[in-house]
């Protein structure tokens, strides 16, 4: 137990909040390794926890016809939800269009989310190939990879977002300083 | 008792209000007792019930809406759903009036399924359930909790028609309940270079979010499993979600059910493509977490009318910096300023109520409320947080709100 949780128990218990026996830690049980893995599912920007696999931006034509272009409309603009493609060059204007080849500074986040959370009915449904293909298909629609090219684990945190270097980190909260104070 | 606020109970003006303050009274209107006889008789009421519900009389409801501007949608299409501010009183939010935002719905969940895992860079990955957090040492805490889309419907023009419910309701206050993060850091022994944190739900949409450690998010956050003295609502993240007062809404996980360590941000689509404020040059300010200084006027506002001669000016005022320090108010189109009363408890990171007495002389003008926080911020009028922020950055909208009253006692959303 660390300083912290020792003044932390040491004020409960002068307040007399706490009964002394509860100092025995035995709150929750160890995670095993398989387990964790189940839930494990975030994607960094370096490509760590990309899984094995690859798709197509062909393959992933048919893919997104079939579960998403009913939200975000045929070739990822029109629809009823958020616009996939398009805007390039709008975001100094008044009127920007944020989509993914506009805005979005990774394409392991394009990855990441619709992994977790797409098809917005059946999050989570798409296999891993079909994940990376739709993944290539949205980028290929922003001009991002090619009509016939390919994503996977090593490709996918290569590519450079066109709008890479367009955040600016709040000066409190900037991960650089927040790593180099620690 | 503050002595300005001693000597405005003691004055005779404050007692002359009774029958003049009723301008959008939250309890609907029913036939008036002109005398006193003509209140019904007494009698034995309803049998006594398992809830205590509102009277049928009190109508309060939240208004659900998509994006900005659509209202009146089908629920299925809602994104949100805003607080009634105008038709409240005091500091705390009722529970089933705390403003609502899901990205996929409110799940199901049985708690006695639900575990919370806390991996990554620690010694001991440790799965939590419920029953484990009310077993541990607990914090309770008032503080508010605000969508950073909070204010969205005012960046670029003022529709007149609109409510402070309207433009101010995705903000509320609570009282959790809940266990420190600092507990369970030290549980799991996480490792001294894990700077962030992956907070991840068990709804729909996973939401994630890459929270810093800093050391005054160390010390304040906690994963809250009470509202309100019982067990969080679905909407707001039952079976537990985490708590991060003073920081924007969604950093506050809900449903959360993963805690993973790391020593860099992940780069969420909600750090990234979402809650990221779009500036004017076209760069987008990011992880801009915490929430600003803050107040707007609930009574009278937009949509009210009012009467010549005393009203009372109430609001709400918030800082995610601590506690706020003063609220002053124009009513006269910010050329003067006079302090409000606050209403007591001022607690650091929640909504405080403020109030002044105004004798309105029924000729046309506008009042307006500005904020100054402990740490000497001050809410910027509109112009000048325009100049800073540009129109297009739909997130963290905290400039002054200004209400119009025209010749005819209505009152209205303006700019300034």
């Amino acid at each position: 137990m660390s300083w912290h949780s020792k003044l932390f128990l040491a004020g409960l218990l002068a307040a007399g909040l706490l009964a002394a026996p509860a100092l025995a830690f035995d709150f929750g049980r160890p995670a095993a390794p398989d387990e964790i893995k189940l839930w494990d599912i975030d994607v960094g920007p370096d490509g760590k926890g990309l899984p094995a696999g690859s798709g197509t931006a062909a393959q992933g034509k048919q893919i997104f016809a079939d579960n998403c272009a009913a939200c975000h409309g045929e070739n990822g603009q029109g629809g009823i939800k958020d616009r996939l493609a398009g805007g390039q060059g709008t975001l100094a204007s008044n009127m920007p269009v944020k989509t993914v080849g506009s805005f979005w500074p990774y394409a392991t986040t394009l990855f990441d989310y619709i992994h977790r959370a797409m098809p917005y009915p059946t999050p989570g449904s798409l296999s891993t190939d079909e994940t990376y293909a739709v993944t290539a298909y949205i980028l290929s629609l922003n001009g991002i990879v090619p009509a016939d090219g390919k994503v996977d684990k090593e490709s996918l945190p290569k590519i450079r977002m066109p709008n890479r270097n367009g955040f600016v980190p709040d000066p409190e909260f900037d991960p650089a300083k927040l790593l180099h104070k620690k | 008792m503050p002595e300005e606020f001693r000597d405005e109970v003691l004055s005779r003006r404050w007692f002359l209000t009774a029958t003049a303050g009723a301008a959008g009274a939250a309890i609907a209107s029913t036939a008036s007792a002109e005398t006193l006889a003509d209140v019904p008789d007494r009698g034995p009421g309803a049998d006594l019930s398992a809830h205590s519900e509102r009277s049928r009389f009190a109508k309060l409801d939240r208004i659900p809406e998509s994006t900005p501007g659509k209202r009146n949608i089908d629920p299925s299409d809602a994104i949100n759903s805003k607080t009634p501010h105008q038709k409240l009183v005091g500091n705390i939010t009722p529970t089933d009036l705390h403003y609502e935002r899901s990205h996929s719905g409110v799940p199901d969940i049985d708690p006695s399924q639900h575990r919370l895992l806390i991996h990554g860079m620690v010694g001991r990955p440790l799965v939590f359930s419920v029953d484990d957090l009310k077993r541990m040492p607990s914090v309770t805490r008032i503080v508010f909790i605000e969508c950073t889309g909070n204010g969205w419907e005012n960046w670029k023009k003022a529709d007149p028609d609109l409510t402070v419910q309207n433009t101010h309701g995705l903000v509320s206050t609570n009282e959790w309940t809940g266990v420190p993060l600092k507990f369970l850091v030290d549980l799991v022994a996480k490792d001294k270079g894990a700077n962030w944190m992956l907070a991840e739900g068990g709804d729909g949409a996973g939401v994630d979010r890459s929270i810093p450690l800093t050391d005054e998010i160390m010390e304040e956050a906690f994963v809250a499993y009470g509202q309100n003295g019982e067990p969080l609502r679905p909407a707001h993240g039952f079976p537990m979600r985490l708590l991060m007062p003073g920081f924007e809404g969604n950093l506050n996980i809900k449903w959360l059910r993963r805690l993973k360590f790391g020593a860099a941000p992940w780069m969420t689509r909600w750090e990234t493509a979402r809650y990221t404020q779009l500036l004017a040059d076209g760069k987008a300010r990011q992880f801009q977490f915490r929430m600003e200084t803050n107040s707007v006027i609930t009574q009278p506002s937009g949509m009210m009318q009012i009467q010549p001669g005393y009203n009372r000016i109430s609001g709400l005022a918030w800082s995610g910096h601590g506690k706020i320090a003063k609220v002053e108010i124009s009513t006269d189109g910010a050329k003067t300023w006079k302090q409000a009363q606050l209403t007591l408890p001022l607690l650091s990171k929640a909504q405080v109520r403020f109030q002044m007495d105004w004798d309105w002389d029924g000729k046309p003008t506008k009042i307006v409320s500005r904020s100054t926080d402990e740490k000497g911020n001050v809410q910027p009028d509109r112009a000048s947080f325009i100049a800073a922020m540009g129109t297009n950055a739909l997130f963290h909208y905290n400039a002054q709100q200004t209400w119009s009253i025209d010749e005819a006692g209505r009152v209205r959303n303006v700019l300034a």
